[in-house]
């Protein structure tokens, strides 16, 4: 050996030191290839469907969160009675009786033409005749969501004006869209929750294969000394790489999506469908999507080949 | 089983079998000691690769006992291995360069995996490329080397960290008669000077008169023996080499 050559080798320390590797090592030790496998693309789909399926679960929530908060608060009454002189008497006299209520903030009387072009849609140019009457209804403000007992005690306060007047509390009638808001919301969730395994299998799939067409160039790697954690390393920075790619693919693709349907619902111009828009947290959520996306492709990745590692010497 | 720190290598009626088959080692008992030179010889089949990846930590033994550098090697967890196979330096037969790395990559891996010092790591390789006479093929991959060039890219990265003990497994098959004592030259002087224990398994006869210091191995249908017919080696006694090297 020449001088030169002895004199620059380097030895080695005695004990267990496993330092990382220098040069941009792990970096080269793969072939660098280029995004044009499945697994960025596949990832990218995938991170597109939870931002789709997570925009519409919290979309969801936030317009059965608006409804329930403008109607847990307010009671309407309903007077059926086929006199129009004295349905508005009984409406006036009712309204007045109400308004003496502590737990009343507001109350109002709906006015007549506002309930026929209500009803109209369903009931045509026959709302208006004196064929059809209309209940009369009283929207009424409440300063806290009423329960069972105040409900009955707003009957008993105007029974002596209206009799056969009804009190709905409003949340109840919506209250079976508001258990189909919350299957839809849970429905998302599982979405979400299988897509993530999904990526989560998709990367095993994908590092198994790495790793199997690179078995050659890790077993040298152990000979020479690399370790497990070396080797992982290596395989890590691709999964990471090819996981980034698909993420931000991803999260562009289902933001378009997300903003299209947006466009949409907002064109339906319908009272429910406004409370559905999405807050500023909820858009820090969206943008944790990709996050989340890389750091399950970076755990599968790293699990994946520390067992595959296990089956070698 | 004795536990004298100066032996390297204890090998103790290890066996060794690859699945149900019959066994391709066995009863191998010897001592390689610090800073000796070793021959391996035996009959295509006779199974020195099989003992040289033993000796090279690649596999287990289906029996017997192993000890190297003081440790059992048997029970020794994964996790240490590295640190052993550090130790090591390792010319394979078929060279086992990374294909898609350049020379000057490849020799670099055993000092870079040890994550030496980048400078130095330059440093180091352009001397060893220099030395086998690589230089100007430093950017080349495997593919593009012939097979005199490759294995010296091999061996250039199996001392480039000075092991404590080189292994190879016919290192001078693929080179011209200079360029093979040359490569034995550097062994020699791996072994005289740094102290560097060397096994080199080959057939090639001609090569074991051209290290006189060196004790001889040969291996028979998966056991050892010597001239004399004795299982056991060394058939002589331990040498006696200056330990201040």
């Amino acid at each position: 050996m020449s001088a030169n050559a002895e004199q620059s080798a380097v030895r080695q320390t005695e004990k267990p030191h496993y330092p990382k590797m220098r040069g941009g090592l792990a970096g080269k030790l793969l072939p660098q290839t280029r995004l044009g496998g499945p697994i960025p693309w596949v990832i990218a789909i995938l991170i597109a469907l939870v931002v789709i399926a997570a925009a519409g679960g919290l979309s969801l929530r936030n317009l059965a969160d608006n409804a329930r908060a403008d109607l847990s608060g307010a009671v309407t009454v309903q007077i059926a009675e086929a006199n129009a002189a004295r349905r508005d008497d009984i409406a006036t006299n009712t309204a007045s009786v109400l308004g003496q209520q502590d737990i009343v903030t507001s109350v109002r009387i709906i006015p007549e033409e506002e309930l026929e072009a209500l009803l109209e849609p369903w009931l045509g140019s026959a709302v208006g005749s004196d064929d059809l009457p209309i209940p009369a209804l009283i929207d009424v403000e409440l300063n806290r969501k009423a329960s069972g007992d105040e409900i009955l005690a707003l009957e008993a306060a105007i029974a002596n004006v209206a009799p056969k007047a009804r009190v709905d509390a409003q949340s109840e009638w919506l209250k079976p869209v508001y258990e189909a808001l919350a299957a839809l919301q849970y429905l998302a969730l599982a979405l979400i929750a299988l897509i993530g395994f999904a990526t989560a299998a998709a990367v095993w799939l994908a590092a198994r294969s790495a790793f199997s067409n690179h078995r050659e160039t890790v077993e040298i790697i152990h000979l020479l000394g690399g370790t497990d954690e070396q080797v992982t390393r290596i395989f890590q920075r691709s999964v990471v790489r090819d996981a980034t790619f698909g993420a931000v693919i991803g999260l562009v693709l289902g933001l378009a999506a997300v903003w299209l349907l947006g466009r949409q619902f907002q064109a339906l111009d319908s009272g429910m469908i406004g409370g559905g828009g999405l807050d500023w947290s909820d858009w820090l959520v969206i943008a944790a999507i990709p996050l989340a996306g890389i750091l399950v492709a970076l755990l599968t990745g790293r699990i994946t080949i520390k067992l595959a590692l296990r089956s070698m010497l | 089983m004795s536990d004298r720190p100066n032996e390297i290598v204890k090998f103790d009626n290890v066996g060794l079998r690859y699945g149900t088959d019959p066994e391709v080692l066995s009863d191998l008992s010897f001592t390689l000691y610090p800073g000796s030179f070793y021959f391996l010889t035996g009959a295509s089949g006779a199974g020195k690769t099989s003992l040289l990846k033993m000796l090279y930590l690649s596999q287990r033994p289906s029996r017997g006992a192993i000890r190297m550098f003081g440790k059992d090697m048997i029970t020794l967890p994964r996790d240490r291995l590295p640190d052993f196979r550090r130790r090591l330096g390792v010319v394979f037969q078929n060279f086992r360069l990374v294909a898609h790395l350049s020379a000057f990559d490849n020799v670099a891996l055993p000092l870079r995996l040890a994550g030496t010092d980048e400078a130095k790591v330059v440093k180091a390789v352009s001397d060893m490329l220099d030395w086998v006479g690589l230089t100007h093929r430093s950017q080349a991959i495997p593919a593009a080397m012939s097979g005199g060039e490759q294995q010296r890219v091999a061996i250039a990265r199996a001392v480039i960290a000075r092991p404590k003990m080189l292994i190879a497994d016919e290192p001078t098959g693929n080179v011209d008669p200079d360029m093979a004592l040359k490569l034995l030259r550097l062994f020699e002087a791996l072994n005289n000077r740094v102290g560097t224990t060397v096994v080199v398994a080959t057939h090639d006869v001609h090569l074991l008169k051209k290290v006189p210091e060196s004790l001889i191995m040969r291996l028979n249908k998966g056991r050892l023996s010597d001239p004399t017919g004795a299982l056991r080696f060394p058939p002589r006694p331990e040498p006696q080499r200056d330990q201040s090297k």
